[in-house]
């Protein structure tokens, strides 16, 4: 069996068997794929969809925190929280350009997330509803980002692996600056305690739904880990995200929302009880509370901006023009 | 000079805040980095001034008690800062407006005989001669840009005119600053901003409005209605836990 294909960004080759195999034998060496190089035309396919999703999940992710920061309870969190929101911004910059290394415009997938047939990471379709939510989500979220994305560094494409490895520290000053504000409150007033553990409550559960769905019902899992896209399976790194937040919560005196939840000194790990797939799958297909807002949001920034993004072109056009009549006379 | 500094910080806080609101919702991505960036100038700024304001006020406020617990009556901005966003054009041109005041401001305000003034000083210039450049070049994109943008950098400028005076104004507290040394002379100032603005209304193919009347008042704490809504928002945390650590 041989399919045919586009192969790389540029150029149609065949996919032959002799073509996969020495496809193959490149990742087995932890070779890394350029964008330059011949691939098959799933993998760049793949690529595409997971690295336009990231982008997006960065891009969304603006919001739910973006909601706070005119909010935010003392000036040095104002400002934190503003370069951290920025600092999502420039995540999906980065991604949007290693995505367009594979020969897809940041507008058509812009279009693709305003119309729904680009996906973004589910757990932005929660309301942020207290200033303790902006703690959890940096604790919780990019905490859970953290563990997903660490494997991605070593990602067989290059340009992939290499803007996780910048993201990834930046990713980690979040989840501390997250969980130092959880400290901050769990060491406060009874309000605040309480303000600290009704976030967690909330943000508990959806954030384990963020290493989708068990490995024996994942779909795209096998042919990602051959590709060595992914590295882990999502049960895997779940496992690894209980693991490390458990204790991080006992220390903050808060408790996880979930009484299954007890060390298993036989597995060396932490059990947990059953996550409720019937609310993931909810709102990945667009019934959270937050979805149609979220799209909506994003709808409105690029249209109103539409004018601002013609003018720019215009201009530069005119000086073009402008700088081509002064040379020509 | 308690006084005084606080009409700066409050400026500056105020703007940073309005600036902040267009964070997720800009044009582009770019602009998404770009204006928190400019919010994060002005908000770095005015924490540094509250700071030194409270240290002279003596009464034990620090920079949290000042942004958080006075009211619209309290707060002592220009009415420049506090204008709403409207739309992305409007934004530029008063930021553009604003940093054209302060870098020179904060130019001359290297030579302060206080401390504390010539330490921001020295950072606000180099920041305030970014947001020059940045807003600045969307004034002339915008002006010299489509029919509606131009229309829209027209509409932004005659809507900002009455506010620009209020800048070249010194309160009785901050008369007493520039006396000392402590804060330059605002209404030295205006011939460089003038300069400035002039030539990018210029490259931008635009207009510069003569000014037809001005509305002045927030140095003595008489606002739009916009600020109260502002700090309403801005406050409702700090506010409704008193004596909070966050
Ligand atoms: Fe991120
Ligand atoms: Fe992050």
């Amino acid at each position: 069996m041989y399919a045919q294909g586009l192969i790389g960004a540029d150029g149609r080759t065949d996919e032959t068997p002799e073509f996969l195999a020495a496809f193959k034998a490149r990742i087995d060496a932890e070779e890394k794929i350029e964008p330059k190089d011949a691939m098959p035309e799933g993998y760049r396919r793949t690529l595409i969809r997971q690295i336009g999703q990231h982008a997006h999940s960065e891009i969304v992710g603006m919001l739910p925190e973006g909601n706070w920061i005119t909010r935010a309870p003392s000036l040095k969190r104002k400002a934190a929280l503003l370069a951290k929101v920025q600092d999502e911004g420039g995540h999906g910059l980065y991604l949007y350009a290693a995505a367009e290394t594979l020969g897809v415009s940041r507008e058509e997938m812009t279009e693709e997330l305003l119309d729904g047939r680009a996906k973004y990471s589910s757990i932005f379709n929660y309301p942020t509803l207290t200033w303790a939510d902006i703690g959890t989500i940096g604790w919780l979220v990019d905490g859970a980002a953290i563990m997903n994305q660490i494997p991605l560094c070593r990602c067989s494409f290059g340009p992939y692996a290499r803007a996780m490895i910048r993201v990834c520290k930046e990713e980690s000053f979040h989840q501390r600056q997250g969980y130092e504000i959880m400290l901050t409150l769990c060491r406060g007033t009874q309000a605040q305690k309480d303000m600290a553990q009704d976030a967690l409550n909330r943000w508990w559960w959806p954030s384990l739904m963020m290493f989708g769905p068990h490995d024996a019902d994942s779909t795209h899992s096998d042919q990602s880990m051959a590709w060595k896209i992914k590295r882990f399976s999502n049960d895997e790194l779940r496992q690894k995200f209980i693991d490390a937040t458990v204790p991080q919560a006992e220390f903050l005196g808060l408790t996880v929302p979930d009484p299954e939840c007890k060390w298993n000194e036989a597995k060396g790990g932490y059990d947990h009880g059953p996550i409720d797939w019937d609310e993931f799958w909810r709102v990945v297909k667009g019934g959270g509370v937050m979805n149609r807002e979220r799209i909506a949001a994003r709808k409105k920034a690029w249209d109103d901006g539409a004018w601002v993004r013609e003018a720019a072109l215009v201009h530069a056009e005119k000086r073009k023009a402008r700088k081509a009549a002064m040379a020509a006379e | 000079m308690y006084r005084a500094l606080l009409e700066l910080a409050d400026d500056h806080l105020v703007l940073g805040h309005r600036v902040s609101e267009w964070c997720g919702h800009a044009p582009m991505l770019e602009e998404d980095l770009a204006l928190p960036n400019m919010a994060l100038d002005c908000i770095g700024t005015a924490r540094a001034l509250y700071a030194r304001a409270g240290e002279l006020e003596g009464a034990g406020r620090d920079e949290d008690a000042l942004a958080y617990f006075r009211g619209e009556r309290e707060y002592l901005n220009c009415l420049l800062v506090e204008q709403p966003n409207g739309d992305f054009a409007q934004t530029m041109l008063r930021q553009l407006g604003f940093a054209a005041f302060m870098e020179p401001f904060w130019r001359a305000a290297a030579q302060s005989s206080d401390d504390a003034v010539r330490g921001v000083a020295g950072k606000a210039v180099k920041e305030m001669a970014y947001n020059i450049r940045h807003a600045g070049e969307w004034v002339v994109r915008l002006g010299d840009g489509t029919d509606e943008s131009t229309g829209r950098m027209r509409a932004a400028s005659d809507a900002l005119a009455p506010y620009w005076d209020e800048l070249f104004l010194s309160s009785p507290a901050t008369q007493e600053a520039e006396a000392a040394g402590i804060l330059p002379e605002r209404a030295g100032l205006r011939a460089n901003w003038e300069q400035v603005m002039r030539d990018v209304f210029a490259q931008a193919l635009l207009d510069w409005p003569e000014a037809t009347w001005s509305q002045g008042g927030g140095r003595e704490g008489r606002h739009g209605e916009g600020l109260g809504h502002l700090l309403a928002e801005m406050q409702s945390v700090a506010r409704a836990h008193p004596g909070a650590t966050w």
